[in-house]
């Protein structure tokens, strides 16, 4: 009875070329494509966060929906720059191309970046190994990203969440209140109709804006495919050392990682899904080397973006819990 | 840094190509709590392969000790993503979720039924183009069906599938089917749906969702998910009339200016005159901008960057607009509101309204009626209170352009925000403006009081209270104002306590300096009038000749006479600053009515008897004969 997506299968007479200049030639027709509208809804989510709020912020996180929301944004303002900074909040542990990356971005498209680490959590050496996924990630991340938005005195915080990813998200509105410590109050949510976004605040209170609410992992992969948008590397399948700990592949990033006695990285063609803190985040045995062939084997996966990320497999319910805490 | 990309390999193509031509259906769940939406759309999820094994593993071990179907699944949880929501195993805000067929992709919004959070049904529904209204087939139509039924309607949601759950409960009975059915049908005859199917299912068991259940041969209609893939609901925006709401002014340097905005409507292009609500004043789109390049022109749906071939102003909340097919412009407006806090709306009270781009102070200043959820009524009301709907007139502190929103519901909804708290409290549609539409014309016009004045949606005018000391001027001033105010008016009162002690600091009570008193007031009330304002000036003014003047002096405005005559002795007996009693004790000199004569006006335009009724009544009758 199940039935759902299935792969195109190609059949002889279609004509592939023809087919498609039909889906990335610009609006020629007076209707839009479901990209094309995904995309609009999305810049004027980005214009008016510009338009309402006194200090807005945009968090860059250097993954694909990052590299979107950057895309993004670079079209609702253009030929104006960016107007707001770029936010990383850098727990140090990140994959080191991920940073190259983000610098690259910043010189290449001339955005303004903040990099914030949380500086008792440096002093105290706080990492993965030592202090577990969750202490860790309170401290480098939730506690980090307050400060940083604290200290900026931000009032709005654009983010790349998307509904999608994960059962709480779902709930979310695209304009999100935060009371003055940064937490969500599901229960309390504005009611939010048609486009018109209540973009009011009291002192102290602040915004988190997700403009690709909307969006799935799969428009994610073909816009960045239309559109050509530049990601690291680590998305693309590779041969990279990795050992595999319960299950999960862990990429062996820097001398800091710590290996258990007896165990040696090896060499695997694999890729990631998701992209953050590298021993955190699992990568997946792969061929797929170019976008078609990332597109086209998602399609055939069987498990969910998230199950990479070790922060989120703790409960049911955590990325809730870590939301009213002040987590993004 | 990136990987190039491959060349577009033929079967990806395809496959995308494949996918970006499936038509996009948004829809909603709603009807009463328990009816089985949450498990309805966990299903459909479900069915169409959207759990994946890990999401699947994770179910499988919370759906312990709940409601499980054949797949040993709550369904519910797929969608309740909120941990209250799963204790106390209800929906208490939408969950927006994605999936798609071979057919069509669908964006459902899970909304909850429970009466306490309807707004947020009313959120989920602000989107949607089609909407699954749920019955429990044990429990039939219930209110809070209809309350949904009857938001959709507000809300303009034109298509509607009453899905009958639950229906294994009810042996899958015929009867039970068509006896709601018959009953829902006559209660939404008067919503206007304009397509109302009715499907029996079993959303935990999974009957007629897919395809035709075994356990119901005698429904002959389609199966969910087909009607779903099939039914054509979309309506084209491109051809509705250009509505460019500006909302962002693009200025990277001194050599551009672009207003950037989403096409609400229509389509604008390249050479077009277009024309600016606000002023009324025509440019030509030179250019409209992108970061692909620019365009020749732009349809409903595109976010784009105009820029116009002269200096123009025009900022955020401007709405450009093709000549002849201009939007409505005004102040004031009929609309229907569903109010959304715990705190009910009143008439009188000031909110801010925010319409597309464009956010003003405005307030409700008429409650024509509330509609009755159940039975569709049309009841008086001096409030609105949560959950309810009601029909109103809203006054903007200044003119805003809109659409009817049965016209354009993204120029004609809107939103009220409390002035303090800033919580979201009611939304409104716009049913039409309350003055005719204005015809926007190419002309551009001089500020002068005609112009001020419209601006404050009023008619400026001079109300002249003449009566003695304690004749109950200054109290009857007071209502009036307070009434004007609440009607979203601007008035300005005038009177002894804030002129005297001022601009008149200089004047005593000689017979001159009485007169020149009065001359400054009415000279003072004529600018005021002349700003637009509403001016109540409360002055003893005892001497015909000095209430001739001040006619005079307002010239072409309006200016009305009031007498509020009070016997003598009654204001004597009120005396409320005692100055009776210190002018009989010869303390204060040349004291109207005891020492200096009152000429009672011979053609008063309307005269207040003090003496015989409450200052209440009195304002009550003045403002209904001002006829404001
Ligand atoms: N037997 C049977 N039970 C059902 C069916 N659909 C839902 N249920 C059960 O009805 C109960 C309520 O289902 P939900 O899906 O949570 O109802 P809901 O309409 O989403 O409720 P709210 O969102 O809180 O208004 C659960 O215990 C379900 O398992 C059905 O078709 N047959
Ligand atoms: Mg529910």
């Amino acid at each position: 009875m199940r039935r759902g997506l299935k792969p195109y299968q190609h059949t002889a007479n279609s004509s592939a070329a023809a087919v498609w200049d039909g889906v990335y030639s610009r609006v020629t027709s007076a209707s839009l494509t479901h990209l094309q509208s995904l995309e609009a809804e999305s810049i004027a989510i980005l214009r008016e966060v510009a338009a309402s709020f006194e200090r807005p912020v945009m968090m860059y996180s250097i993954g694909k929906d990052s590299s979107v929301l950057l895309h993004l944004a670079r079209k609702a303002f253009f030929p104006s720059k960016i107007p707001f900074p770029l936010l990383h909040v850098n727990t140090t542990w990140k994959f080191r191309e991920m940073i190259a990356f983000r610098d690259a971005m910043a010189e290449k498209h001339g955005f303004d970046l903040i990099s914030h680490t949380n500086p008792e959590g440096l002093a105290n050496g706080i990492n993965p190994f030592d202090h577990g996924s969750s202490r860790f990630t309170d401290i480098m991340k939730t506690q980090a990203l307050r400060q940083a938005l604290d200290a900026g005195r931000y009032d709005a915080a654009i983010g790349g969440a998307r509904r999608d990813e994960e059962k709480s998200r779902a709930k979310e509105r695209i304009f999100s209140h935060r009371n003055a410590s940064h937490a969500w109050d599901p229960k309390n949510q504005r009611p939010e109709l048609w486009r018109v976004f209540n973009t009011r605040l009291n002192p102290g209170e602040s915004m988190r804006v997700f403009p690709i609410s909307n969006w799935t992992e799969l428009d994610v992969w073909t816009y960045i495919y239309s559109e050509g948008i530049e990601l690291p590397t680590l998305y693309y399948a590779k041969e990279r050392p990795v050992v595999e700990r319960s299950g999960t592949l862990i990429m062996v990033d820097d001398e800091r990682f710590r290996l258990e006695p007896g165990e040696a990285p090896q060499q695997e063609m694999v890729r990631f899904r998701t992209l953050g803190d590298y021993p955190l985040t699992g990568a997946i045995r792969s061929s797929a080397a170019t976008l078609p062939e990332i597109i086209m084997e998602m399609q055939a996966s069987r498990t969910s973006e998230r199950e990479g990320r070790l922060i989120d497999s703790d409960s049911v319910g955590s990325m809730e819990k870590k939301k009213q805490e002040g987590y993004f | 840094m990136s990987l190039p990309l491959a060349t577009p390999d033929t079967d990806i193509s395809l496959w995308l190509a494949q996918q970006t031509d499936k038509s996009l259906l948004r829809f909603l769940t709603c009807g009463s709590v328990d009816d089985g939406k949450s498990t309805l759309i966990g299903r459909l999820l479900y069915d169409s392969q959207l759990i994946l094994d890990d999401q699947l593993a994770s179910l499988k071990k919370e759906s312990h000790n709940r409601t499980v179907g054949e797949e040993g699944i709550d369904f519910s949880l797929l969608v309740d993503g909120l941990t209250a929501e799963r204790e106390q195993g209800i929906t208490i805000d939408v969950a927006y979720r994605f999936f798609s067929t071979d057919q069509r992709k669908f964006i459902v919004a899970d909304t909850p039924g429970h009466e306490q959070y309807t707004r947020n049904m009313a959120t989920g529904a602000s989107n949607a183009d089609l909407a699954l209204v749920l019955i429990d087939a044990r429990k039939g139509v219930l209110t809070q069906t209809r309350r949904h039924s009857f938001i959709l309607s507000l809300i303009g949601v034109k298509h509607v599938v009453l899905v009958v759950n639950k229906i294994d409960l009810m042996g899958y009975d015929e009867a039970t089917f068509d006896r709601i059915v018959a009953e829902y049908r006559a209660f939404a005859a008067p919503l206007g749906f304009k397509t109302l199917a009715a499907i029996p299912v079993s959303a935990l068991r999974g009957d007629n969702i897919l395809a035709k259940s075994d356990r119901t041969p005698w429904f002959d209609g389609t199966p969910l998910v087909p009607y779903l893939e099939t039914i054509e609901v979309a309506e084209d925006r491109t051809l509705g009339k250009l509505r460019f709401p500006v909302q962002w002014v693009n200025r990277p340097n001194l050599d551009f200016r672009g207003f950037s905005g989403t096409v609400a409507s229509g389509i604008v292009a390249v050479g077009d005159e277009v024309l600016i609500a606000s002023s009324r004043k025509p440019a030509v789109v030179k250019r409209i901008v992108t970061m692909d390049g620019d365009l020749q022109r732009a349809v409903a749906g595109q976010a784009v960057t105009l820029v116009l071939d002269r200096e123009v102003d025009i900022s955020r909340g401007d709405m450009l607009s093709h000549a002849g097919e201009t939007p409505e412009f005004s102040n004031q407006f009929q609309a229907r509101v569903v109010w959304m806090s715990e705190e009910p709306a009143f008439p009188g009270r000031s909110y801010l309204l925010k319409l597309g781009t464009q956010l003003v102070p405005a307030t409700i200043t008429d409650l024509k009626f509330r509609t009755n959820v159940n039975t569709l009524e049309q009841t008086a009301a001096t409030k609105v209170d949560l959950n309810e709907v009601a029909t109103v007139t809203i006054a903007t502190d200044k003119p805003i352009a809109f659409d009817a929103y049965a016209s354009n519901a993204l120029t004609g909804g809107f939103i009220l925000v409390d002035r303090i708290t800033n919580a979201t409290l009611g939304a409104g549609t716009i049913e039409f403006g309350l003055r005719r539409a204005q015809n926007l014309t190419y002309q551009s016009f001089d500020v002068n009081r005609e112009v001020r004045a419209q601006m404050k949606g009023q008619s400026p005018k001079i109300v002249w209270f003449t009566g003695l000391s304690g004749s109950g001027k200054s109290s009857i001033a007071n209502l009036l104002e307070k009434r004007l105010t609440a009607d979203g008016r601007h008035a300005y009162i005038l009177d002894g306590d804030n002129v005297r002690h001022g601009l008149n600091r200089d004047l005593g009570f000689t017979e001159a300096a009485r007169v020149e008193n009065i001359r400054r007031v009415a000279e003072v009330a004529k600018l005021m009038a002349d700003a637009g304002l509403i001016v109540l000036v409360s002055f003893i003014s005892p001497f015909e000749n000095e209430r001739r003047l001040a006619r005079e002096i307002a010239g072409d405005i309006d200016f009305v006479e009031v007498y509020v005559d009070t016997p003598l002795e009654v204001c004597e007996a009120r005396d409320p600053k005692g100055l009776y009693k210190r002018a009989r004790a010869g303390e204060i000199k040349n004291f109207t009515g005891i020492d200096s004569p009152f000429e009672p006006p011979s053609t008063p335009d309307l005269v207040l008897h003090g003496g015989e009724e409450e200052p209440v009544e009195l304002s009550d009758k003045l403002h209904g004969w001002l006829k404001f």
